[in-house]
C-alpha cells in the first residue's frame, strides 16, 4: 500500500515539477529540515524468540536526505573501484559491496562511533561509514601510502582505529571470535557501547560462529551479530550450502531478527532495537536480506550461478538508493534536478579522489619492515637471522 | 628505521640508558582503568657471560646481572624465596595483574579450577570471574576473543591447556594475531600473551605430546619465548605481558614442579635474550626448555671427561638471540644444538640455517643438530624415551664434534 501511494505521488511530483519550479511554489519540507518524520518500512520484521520492532521508523529530512548522499557516493566508489580494477590499478581481492549499501548507512544511522563494528572482506563501505575518506579508500586498494592502512593492507585490510572500525578480515569467519572480544572487553571496561559483528550467509556455517554465540550468549556479552544474507556464498546460493537458511533463528538460544537489508529505515529500526536489546540482555541476531549486483569478487562475474534477470530484478525493484529516491520525492524533500545534482557532486568528488590517490607514491622499500613488531619494551627486532637491537624498560 | 643486518662484524652499540629505572612503565590509560604504582625500581636481568668479554663489547654501560642458574642468584641468594615453577608463573601472572587492571586471563578451567597445572590457582576468588575467565571448550573463538579483546587494549593471557590444543586456533594466531599490526598500518597492537604446557611428558600419547615452536615460528610478527627455570618463567612471564607485541609462552609439562630460589624483589627478563647457563671453552651446545636439564646432566659427564662445553639456553625462540649465539661461536667454533622439536622443520633447523649463514667463517666443523624423531611420540615407554634426546647422545656427539 505504502508502495503505490509512492509510485502515484512520484508521478504526480513528475508533473507538477515544471509548474512549482515556474511558479516558485514553497516546498513542503525542506532538505536540511530535522523534524520528525516518520515512515513506515516496507516489510515487517520477522523474530524469534523476542518482540519485533515497530515499522514505523522515526527519521527526519535531513537524515534521509544524507543517506541518499552517502549511499550514492558509497555506491559510486565501488562502481569506480570496478574501473580501476579493469584498469589494473587494484590487483588481488577486490570484493564489492553495491547493493548492500542501506546495511551500512542504516547501522551508523543507530549507533554512536563509539560502538564497535567488525565485518569481513566487504569492507570499503563500512569504512566509508566509520569516517573514512574516499582518499584512503582508493589510496589503499591502488596500494599506496595515502591508504587507511598504508598501502599495507589492502582490499581486504581496512581499519579505523579512532572511530572504533576493527577491520577488514580475509578469513571468513574468523571475525566473529574477535567481535565477541571487543564485547567482552566493552563489558570488561562497563563502556555501554555494543560491538556489531558483520559476517555472510556463508560464514553462517562456520563453527566459530556458534562457538562464539555460546559464549556470548553465556557471559552476556553486548554482541550483536549481523548476517549480510546477499543469498550466494561465492557460487554457492544459501539453499545450497545451509540446511536451515533460516540464519535469524540459527542462534537458537539467541533471539533473532530478520530485516528487509535493502530498507535502510528498516536497517536503523532493527539496529536501533538490536543494540538496546544487547545492553540489556546480551547477544542478537540481525539477518539483513540484501543482493549484491557484482559477483562476489572482480574475479567472479557473478552471472554463472544467478540469472541476469535476477541481477536486474533486485535492481529495479529493491535497490536502496532508488527506494530513498522515491521517498524524497514523495515527501518532497528535494527534487530530481537536485538529487541529480548531488549524483553529479559525487561522481566528480569520487573522480578527485582517484586522481590524487594515483598522485599518491607507492611505499618505501623500508616500509616492509615497519609495523612488524611493536616498540615495546624498547625492542626492535627485525626476524630470525637479523641482528636485533637490545631492549632496556623505559 | 629497520636497518638491514650486513654482516657478522657489525654490532649495534646498546642505547645507553640506565636500566636501573625507578619510574614506572609508560602505558597509555583507558578512561577508567589505571595502572597501579610500581613498587620500586625494576631490575633487568641480563645473562653474565657477556660481561666476562667486555672489553670486546662497544657497550659503555653497566647492568646488574645475574647469574640465571639453579640454586645461583647474585645478589639474593640468602633474600630470596623458594617456589615451583608454576608457583613462579603464578607469582608473575599476580603481580601483573596487580599491576594493571587491563591484564586478565582466559582459558579453559582456568578459573575455579585454579587451572590444570595450577599456575591460576586462587587467582579467580582474587580477581573475579570475569578478570579470570573460564571458557568453554572452544579453542579457536576464545582465542580469537582474547585477540579481539587485545585489540581495544586489553591484555589478555590466553592459556592453552596443552599447546597441541592450540592447533585448532592456528587461524587466529597466525592471521589476526600475528598480522593485525602490519596490515592495519600500525593502527592496532595485539598485546596477548598465548601460553601452555608443551613438549613430550611421561606416556602421554602422540596428540598430547606436540612441541608447536616449530610450527609458529614462521608467523611474522609474534614473538615466542621458552621458559626452563623458575627464576626465568616469571621473569618471561612478566616480560611477556607487559610486551605490546603478541607472545607466545612456551612452557613444559615436566618442568612445573622444579624448584628454586628466586628474589624478592620485582624484575622483568628481556624477552629477545638467551641465558648463559654455564660458560666453557670447547663447544656451544645451544637449547631451550626441558632439553636444558638433559644437556647439563650431560655436561657433567663431559666435564668428568675433559671437555668445558658453553651451555646456553635460548630462550627466545623467534627471534634469536643471534649476539650472545655469535659471541660464544666465535669462542668456541663449534656448535652443537640440543633441541625437544622434531628434526624437520623444527627450531634447531632454523637455528643452523641462522648460525651457518651469519658465523659461517667462525666454524671449524659442521653444526650438529640433536632433534626429537620425526615420529608421533608414542605411549611405551621406552620407544618414548628413543624419540627424545637423552643425555647420552649429547656426550657422544660432543665427543665426536670435538675430535
Amino acid at each position: 500500500m505504502a508502495l503505490s501511494r509512492i509510485a502515484s505521488s512520484t508521478h504526480a511530483s513528475n508533473l507538477l515539477k515544471p509548474l512549482s519550479a515556474a511558479l516558485s511554489i514553497r516546498r513542503v519540507i525542506s532538505s536540511d529540515s530535522t523534524d520528525p518524520l516518520t515512515i513506515e518500512t516496507s516489510l515487517p520484521f520477522i523474530s524469534h524468540k523476542c518482540d519485533a520492532p515497530p515499522r514505523a521508523v522515526d527519521t527526519s529530512a535531513s537524515e534521509l536526505f544524507s543517506f541518499f548522499r552517502d549511499m550514492a557516493t558509497m555506491r559510486r566508489m565501488e562502481i569506480a573501484a570496478d574501473s580501476l580494477y579493469k584498469a589494473k590499478l587494484i590487483r588481488g581481492f577486490c570484493h564489492l559491496y553495491d547493493g548492500q549499501e542501506a546495511v551500512a548507512i542504516g547501522m551508523e544511522a543507530a549507533i554512536t562511533k563509539k560502538d564497535a563494528i567488525i565485518t569481513a572482506y566487504r569492507d570499503h563501505c563500512i569504512f566509508i561509514g566509520r569516517g573514512g575518506t574516499l582518499l584512503e579508500v582508493f589510496g589503499e586498494l591502488m596500494g599506496r601510502i595515502c591508504g587507511g592502512s598504508k598501502g599495507k593492507g589492502g582490499s581486504m585490510h581496512f581499519y579505523r582505529k579512532q572511530t572504533n572500525f576493527f577491520g577488514g578480515h580475509g578469513i571468513v569467519g574468523a571475525q566473529i571470535p574477535l567481535g565477541c572480544g571487543l564485547a567482552f572487553a566493552q563489558r570488561y571496561s562497563k563502556e555501554e557501547n555494543v560491538t556489531f559483528t558483520l559476517y555472510g550467509d556463508g560464514a553462517a556455517n562456520q563453527g566459530q560462529l556458534f562457538e562464539a554465540l555460546n559464549m556470548a550468549a553465556l557471559w552476556d556479552l553486548p554482541a550483536i551479530l549481523v548476517c549480510e544474507n546477499n543469498h550466494y556464498g561465492m557460487g554457492t546460493a544459501e539453499w545450497r550450502a545451509a540446511k536451515n537458511p533460516a540464519y535469524y533463528k540459527r542462534g537458537d538460544y539467541v533471539p533473532g531478527l530478520k530485516v528487509d537489508g535493502m530498507d535502510v529505515l528498516a536497517v536503523k529500526q532493527a539496529c536501533k532495537f538490536a543494540k538496546e536489546h544487547a545492553l540489556k540482555n546480551g547477544p542478537l541476531i540481525l539477518e539483513m536480506d540484501t543482493y549484491r549486483y557484482h559477483g562476489h569478487s572482480m574475479s567472479d562475474p557473478g552471472s554463472t550461478y544467478r540469472t541476469r534477470d535476477e541481477i536486474s530484478g533486485v535492481r529495479q525493484e529493491r535497490d536502496p538508493i532508488e527506494r530513498v529516491r522515491k521517498l524524497l520525492l514523495a515527501h518532497d524533500i528535494a527534487s530530481e534536478k537536485e538529487l541529480k545534482d548531488i549524483e553529479k557532486q559525487v561522481r566528480k568528488d569520487v573522480d578527485d579522489a582517484i586522481a590524487k590517490a594515483k598522485e599518491c607514491p607507492m611505499p618505501d622499500p623500508s616500509e616492509l619492515f615497519t609495523n612488524v613488531y611493536v616498540k615495546g619494551l624498547g625492542v626492535e627486532s627485525f626476524g630470525a637471522d637479523r641482528k636485533e637491537v637490545r631492549a632496556t624498560l623505559p | 628505521m629497520a636497518t638491514l643486518f650486513q654482516g657478522v662484524g657489525a654490532v649495534t652499540p646498546f642505547s645507553a640508558s640506565s636500566s636501573l629505572d625507578s619510574n614506572k612503565l609508560l602505558l597509555p590509560s583507558r578512561k577508567s582503568l589505571s595502572i597501579s604504582d610500581s613498587r620500586g625500581s625494576i631490575f633487568v636481568y641480563r645473562s653474565d657471560a657477556l660481561n666476562l668479554k667486555a672489553a670486546t663489547r662497544k657497550q659503555d654501560l653497566l647492568i646488574p646481572n645475574a647469574v640465571a642458574t639453579k640454586g645461583e642468584t647474585s645478589t639474593s641468594a640468602k633474600s630470596g624465596h623458594e617456589l615451583l615453577l608454576f608457583e613462579a608463573l603464578r607469582e608473575g601472572l599476580e603481580e601483573e595483574m596487580e599491576r594493571d587492571p587491563r591484564v586478565c586471563v582466559m582459558g579453559e578451567d582456568v578459573g575455579h579450577y585454579g587451572g590444570s597445572y595450577k599456575v591460576t590457582k586462587g587467582l579467580a576468588e582474587k580477581y573475579g570471574d570475569l578478570r579470570v575467565l573460564d571458557t568453554p571448550i572452544a579453542e579457536n573463538s576464545f582465542t580469537g576473543m582474547g585477540i579481539g579483546a587485545a585489540m581495544t587494549g586489553l591484555r589478555p593471557i590466553v592459556e592453552g591447556m596443552n599447546m597441541g590444543f592450540l592447533l585448532l586456533a592456528f587461524n587466529q594466531i597466525s592471521n589476526n594475531c600475528g598480522m593485525l599490526h602490519y596490515t592495519s598500518g600500525g593502527q592496532f597492537t595485539i598485546p596477548i600473551v598465548i601460553r601452555g604446557p608443551g613438549g613430550v611428558g611421561r606416556q602421554l600419547g602422540a596428540e598430547h605430546s606436540q612441541r608447536l615452536e616449530s610450527y609458529f615460528q614462521s608467523i611474522p610478527g609474534i614473538q615466542m619465548v621458552a621458559c626452563s627455570t623458575p627464576y626465568n618463567a616469571k621473569g618471561l612471564m612478566k616480560a611477556a605481558i607487559r610486551s605490546e607485541n603478541p607472545v607466545i609462552l612456551f612452557e613444559h609439562v615436566l618442568l612445573y614442579n622444579l624448584k628454586e630460589r628466586i628474589p624478592d624483589e620485582e624484575y622483568v627478563l628481556s624477552l629477545e635474550e638467551a641465558e648463559m647457563v654455564r660458560p666453557g671453552e670447547h663447544v656451544t651446545i645451544l637449547t631451550y626448555s626441558r632439553m636444558r636439564y638433559h644437556v647439563m646432566q650431560a655436561a657433567k659427564t663431559l666435564v668428568n671427561k675433559g671437555y668445558d662445553p658453553e651451555v646456553i639456553d635460548i630462550r627466545s625462540l623467534k627471534p634469536f638471540d643471534l649476539y650472545t649465539i655469535g659471541c660464544s661461536v666465535k669462542k668456541t667454533h663449534r656448535v652443537l644444538i640440543v633441541e625437544e622439536c622434531m628434526r624437520t622443520g623444527g627450531i634447531g633447523a632454523s637455528l643452523t640455517a641462522a648460525i651457518t649463514e651469519n658465523f659461517h667463517d667462525y666454524l671449524d666443523a659442521p653444526i650438529v643438530c640433536l632433534s626429537s624423531q620425526d615420529v608421533p611420540t608414542p605411549y611405551a615407554g621406552t620407544l618414548e624415551e628413543w624419540t627424545v634426546v637423552q643425555p647420552a647422545q649429547i656426550v657422544s656427539a660432543v665427543e665426536q664434534l670435538c675430535q
